[in-house]
């Protein structure tokens, strides 16, 4: 600006300012336009009020089963445990990253489920079924022992096949695999014996 | 404004439609300048096809692609279904469809050999930078829509894949979840996230793509092309100031690149007409499976020319951080105690990596492999001025310098390799090796390149007629 090529007595300063003036407010309408056009990447109102929470019956579910519901698109688990699988879960403590969740707690599991077994009942667990690392749906491997791709001394768990992360029977993440946390565990609450109730635990 | 020309009124009706047209466009000075009189060195092999026939595939890409929007659906209810449509029973779809899902596959394969070429033979030192930048660029923006397409079929790989990368944002501390939610549209991928990724990948990214490929010719054309000797022709003129070792694009060059386009499209043929599956490597097989947002197909892996860079994702472990900190740590010493430079830049280097270590020790080791990810592919943009070799060419670079370079080839084709498979602990370690060397070309170019012995470069290029 300083260098002006036309000679001082040509030039018109409120033109010029007028010209500066307009093409700043030109350039702020345009920033503004910006905000419509990323907020319409934000999720519609119809995506937000699917997140309604679903009722699940258990009774059908035997010992050492699992089922899956559907909770805001998400799967979530429910695994029937049978006692030797949740006696195994104390013994892998050492080998888990955060066995007590402690980690983001409020973000892993509510405080009803920040637990030994990370559940309201101790042999019922729910989970959301998908792994923390980059949101693929882990598989049931609740078969104990070696086979491929997991430890010789597999105590049943989840393994999630897009980077080998695994998980034990309480959903609670194993050292060095890429996923950091352990699964979430959903809000929830039983309405009966064997009616859950997945997304909120806040009614009656 | 050129002054206005006149032709004889008893001109042939051709040239006096050129003439016409000449006045109010530049016609003939466009193909002039860009073809006739746009002199490229006469020693171009093989390896300067790749160019040519990227833009053929750009072509191929552009024109099915148009057909197939005439048939899709971008819908999560109908996607799948519309494809299946279009193979079955739209007349050929079948074969615009493949001819588009092996045209994605050949755009990796001339670009990576093209890519390749500039790497030989210096192509992107001083003063081509700029084609190099825009050419990854191009590079960059061909991934963006070669991911996005690769949702639209709606398919279980589709399905999983885009998940997985759309949640690779959600791991940038702080602002990821709401970036990947942005992103997705949704919380998790949905009807949403195809309908925007169609839009990107039908209009957006082509647009961007196109306006780089003009920009990286325009960008070649003023500064003209290297050769395999990386000698600059236009050091050794005529007395008309045409190089001494350039010819005439047109005819030399365009007759030449016919002939590569012919041969290029017998194979292309090949595989549209035999193999466009390749063995579950440019179509997968689980991609054949409507999309399941309840079942993670058990082994998901990405299409080939993502593997390389998918296996530096998953290199990145918790052990693996521990590597990479004595890395950066080792890097700091070296660069204290071997580089002259005044104080305050040894106590910014020192700080510089007491901080990057903080942040390996408190950030998970899931944003690192972001980080590696992105970093592989970012990190060709610097090759320019990471290069420090006295000459241009491998021609004239100590003979260890090519087995260098082949050991970064094999090293690329094993990467790639592994992230097909599933994961294992050798493949593991072999994965963390292969990351290591990856980077480790790189950043350690700036040393390795000036050392060895160095050939003489010859002032004008080695021809011999055939």
């Amino acid at each position: 600006m300083s260098e002006s090529v036309v000679p001082s007595d040509l030039s018109d300063p409120s033109k010029r300012t007028w010209l500066i003036a307009s093409g700043c407010a030109g350039a702020a309408g345009g920033l503004a336009a910006v905000v419509p056009f990323v907020s319409s990447f934000q999720p519609s109102e119809k995506a937000k009020a699917a997140g309604a929470a679903v009722e699940a019956d258990i009774s059908a579910l035997k010992p050492g089963e699992k089922m899956t519901v559907e909770w805001r698109g998400k799967p979530v688990w429910i695994v029937r445990r049978t006692p030797e699988m949740l006696a195994a879960l104390p013994k892998l403590n050492s080998q888990l990253v955060d066995p007590d969740s402690t980690r983001k707690p409020n973000d892993q599991a509510p405080a009803y489920a920040r637990n030994a077994t990370r559940s309201i009942k101790p042999e019922i667990a729910v989970l959301v079924g998908i792994c923390t690392h980059l949101g693929c749906s882990p598989s049931e491997k609740f078969k104990t022992g070696a086979q491929p791709s997991l430890p010789d001394d597999w105590q049943g768990g989840f393994f999630c096949p897009c980077h080998g992360s695994t998980f034990d029977l309480a959903g609670r993440v194993y050292k060095n695999k890429p996923a950091p946390d352990n699964l979430e565990v959903p809000p929830h609450m039983y309405l009966s014996d064997t009616k859950l109730l997945i997304g909120d635990d806040k009614k009656a | 404004m050129a002054t206005f020309h006149e032709v004889s009124p008893n001109a042939p009706i051709g040239e006096k439609a050129l003439n016409w047209v000449d006045n109010r466009f530049p016609l003939s000075k466009l193909f002039k300048e860009h073809m006739s009189e746009y002199y490229a060195p006469k020693n171009f092999n093989f390896w300067y096809i790749f160019g040519s026939l990227s833009l053929l595939v750009l072509v191929i890409q552009i024109v099915t692609g148009i057909f197939l929007v005439m048939h899709y659906k971008p819908d999560a209810a109908l996607a799948f279904g519309s494809v299946e449509y279009i193979m079955r029973d739209v007349p050929w779809g079948w074969l615009i469809r493949y001819m588009h899902s092996t045209g994605a596959s050949a755009f990796f394969v001339v670009v990576y050999l093209h890519m390749f070429r500039g790497l030989m033979y210096g192509s992107y030192r001083k003063p081509r930078e700029l084609i190099w930048l825009f050419g990854c660029g191009i590079f960059l923006a061909l991934m963006a829509e070669a991911f996005m397409g690769y949702l639209l079929p709606w398919g279980q790989m589709s399905y999983w894949g885009a998940q997985v990368i759309v949640n690779l944002f959600s791991a940038i501390p702080f602002v990821g979840p709401d970036l990947a939610l942005l992103i997705r549209g949704d919380f998790v991928v949905g009807d949403a996230t195809l309908n925007r990724f169609f839009s990107f990948h039908v209009i957006a990214v082509p647009l961007v793509l196109l306006g780089l490929v003009v920009a990286h010719i325009i960008a070649l054309h003023e500064v003209g092309s290297n050769n395999p000797d990386g000698v600059e022709i236009k050091a050794s003129k005529d007395a008309n100031g045409i190089p001494l070792d350039g010819i005439p694009f047109h005819p030399y060059y365009s007759v030449h690149d016919v002939f590569g386009v012919s041969v290029f499209l017998f194979v292309f043929s090949a595989i549209v007409f035999f193999a466009p599956e390749m063995g579950g490597y440019f179509l997968e097989y689980n991609n054949f499976i409507p999309a399941d947002p309840f079942q993670t197909p058990l082994h998901i892996a990405p299409v080939w020319y993502f593997t390389p860079f998918y296996t530096l994702l998953r290199a990145v472990t918790a052990e693996m951080m521990y590597v990479l900190m004595a890395c950066v740590l080792a890097g700091a010493v070296l660069a204290v105690v071997k580089i002259k430079m005044p104080a305050l830049f040894k106590g910014l280097i020192v700080g510089g990596a007491v901080v990057i270590i903080a942040m390996m020790l408190t950030i998970d080791a899931k944003f690192w492999g972001v980080v590696a990810m992105g970093g592989g592919v970012v990190i060709l943009f610097f090759l320019p001025w990471l290069d420090n070799s006295q000459v241009k060419s491998i021609r004239y670079r100590p003979t260890w310098h090519k087995y260098l370079y082949a050991a970064f080839v094999i090293n690329f084709f094993v990467i790639g390799y592994l992230g097909t498979q599933p994961v294992s602990v050798i493949a593991g370690r072999i994965a963390q090796l292969g990351t290591l060397f990856y980077f480790g070309f790189f950043l350690l170019m700036p040393w390795w390149s000036r050392l060895g012995t160095f050939k003489e470069v010859p002032s004008r290029v080695n021809f011999t007629a055939h």
